[in-house]
């Protein structure tokens, strides 16, 4: 079965793919921490920031729409972390309800609060976003390996995105044998099912596991892991790396006299 | 012709108690091609991972005349290689070229002796040009070549492969005999495809209940319909 990549617009062929992936790497980390740094309600250096990543977004030909997209999928998550602090903020009260027997209050300032988390994390995920489908994901856990992030690390990472498509098709086919037995009933009966059908996964996982350590033992696996390097800083590397720190230092300056 | 297998009264027990082999002889000669036969459950490939010091029980198996143990494993893995029956399994990289490249690399290969076996493997089962490709996006047939290429990288003299034909279309599967046929090692071929034992291998072992039934030419064996009815592999007479 086919299933949209992580890296689905990785193939194309423009400035910031031919990019060395830890240049990308590293800029980026450096883009969210400028990002996540910023004093709250910069609002002017937030867009500054939304501004840069649009133009690489620009630059990097992957369609706007899919970034968009891709970035509100992960925004549920953001939001339910921070949806109740404006109720438990102190500060000059935006508005009470009575719901039921609780009074809610909310707060101008805890408002606040949760609107900068949501702009920080929207700018980092873009920033993500943008660094996942524009680098082929062998590329970046080799440039991941070459900046010395432990092996292990690299490993993990690198089982995961090769099994994460063959569990998700082991997940479809349990779901069509499941319907096509006339899945249904009481809710507590689905539930039960799911409960099932989870705890097969796992051992099925688990058993593909020691199927796959033997496949790696039987071809002189002992523990180490060694690879081919094979990546090459270009000057473009040098240029955007210099150029995109220097950005971002101006726009820390600008921070502080603001 | 020299042996390069042999196994002694070869009995082995998984840790919940199953007995999954008893008493197994064999001895294999250079240059063979050996079909395992036997139903689902038999031991077959029980006895393929102890071909490659996997799994080991008492020192009963011989590669070139030396003992499997824990000194040597690096030396048997590289004589013998073993290709799993499901290729999800043994293709495990991000990329076709980093799976064929993973034996050679354990191994201790240069980077040009790598890239160079690389090359060859996939070359060797028709599937030049797709070392960028990822496992998971090549059709099953696709698979088994690459997971046959990523033993082939390491030169071995002695291939061992389990159901190489499972989940195949004629096409395919004909094809990839041809392929195999092509291989000039020795090969031992664990399946229940009769057809493929019949078009591949001159000799044949049944094995059933973790025992030896019989070992020898397969024209005789698979002319013998009563045998193979009695193991699960023909139709019995009353259906």
């Amino acid at each position: 079965m086919k299933h949209s990549f992580i890296d689905q617009y990785s193939d194309r062929d423009s400035f910031i793919h031919q990019l060395d992936p830890r240049t990308k790497f590293i800029t980026t980390l450096l883009f969210i921490l400028a990002v996540v740094l910023t004093p709250p309600n910069r609002w002017l250096v937030f867009a500054l920031y939304l501004f840069i990543i649009a133009v690489l977004i620009l630059l990097s030909t992957v369609p706007i729409r899919y970034v968009l997209k891709r970035s509100l999928v992960i925004m549920p998550f953001v939001v339910l972390i921070a949806i109740f602090i404006p109720f438990f903020k102190e500060g000059e009260v935006a508005g009470s309800y009575n719901i039921w027997l609780w009074e809610v209050t909310v707060t101008y300032s805890g408002l606040q609060v949760l609107a900068n988390i949501v702009i920080k994390a929207w700018l980092s995920i873009l920033s993500l976003i943008l660094l996942t489908s524009t680098t082929k994901m062998t590329n970046l856990l080799k440039g991941l390996e070459q900046l010395r992030m432990p092996r292990v690390m690299v490993m993990i990472l690198s089982f995961m995105y090769r099994y994460i498509f063959v569990l998700v098709d082991e997940v479809m086919r349990m779901r069509q044998a499941r319907d096509s037995r006339n899945f249904g009933g009481k809710r507590l009966w689905q539930l039960r099912t799911i409960g099932n059908m989870l705890g097969t996964l796992f051992i099925r996982s688990y058993e593909r596991g020691e199927r796959v350590y033997a496949a790696m033992v039987a071809r002189g696996f002992n523990g180490q892991t060694r690879t081919l390097n094979r990546l090459n800083f270009t000057p473009a590397d040098a240029y955007f790396g210099v150029g995109f720190s220097l950005i971002l230092i101006l726009s820390s300056v600008f921070n502080l006299l603001y | 012709m020299e042996e390069i297998i042999s196994i002694d009264n070869l009995s082995f027990c998984y840790p919940d108690g199953q007995q999954a082999l008893t008493n197994v002889c064999l001895t294999m000669r250079q240059g063979e091609t050996v079909a395992l036969i036997g139903p689902n459950g038999a031991g077959k490939s029980t006895l393929l991972l102890h071909l490659n010091g996997i799994l080991r029980s008492n020192g009963v198996v011989k590669i070139f005349g030396r003992q499997v143990d824990d000194g040597n494993l690096r030396w048997v893995r590289s004589r013998v290689g073993l290709v799993f029956q499901n290729p999800d399994d043994q293709l495990f990289s991000p990329t076709v070229f980093d799976d064929v490249a993973f034996g050679p690399i354990n191994v201790g290969y240069s980077e040009a002796e790598v890239r160079e076996s690389v090359t060859r493997a996939l070359d060797w089962v028709g599937m030049a040009g797709y070392e960028q490709r990822s496992p998971h996006h090549l059709s099953v047939g696709e698979k088994k070549r690459i997971a046959i290429a990523t033993v082939l990288s390491m030169s071995p003299e002695i291939l061992v492969i389990d159901e190489p034909t499972s989940n195949l279309d004629p096409r395919s599967k004909w094809s990839l005999s041809g392929l195999l046929e092509r291989l000039p090692m020795t090969k031992i071929v664990a399946t229940h495809d009769l057809e493929l034992v019949r078009a591949l291998c001159p000799r044949t072992i049944v094995l059933d209940h973790g025992q030896v039934i019989t070992d020898g030419a397969t024209s005789q064996i698979l002319t013998n319909i009563s045998l193979l009815a009695a193991h699960g592999l023909a139709p019995t007479e009353t259906s």
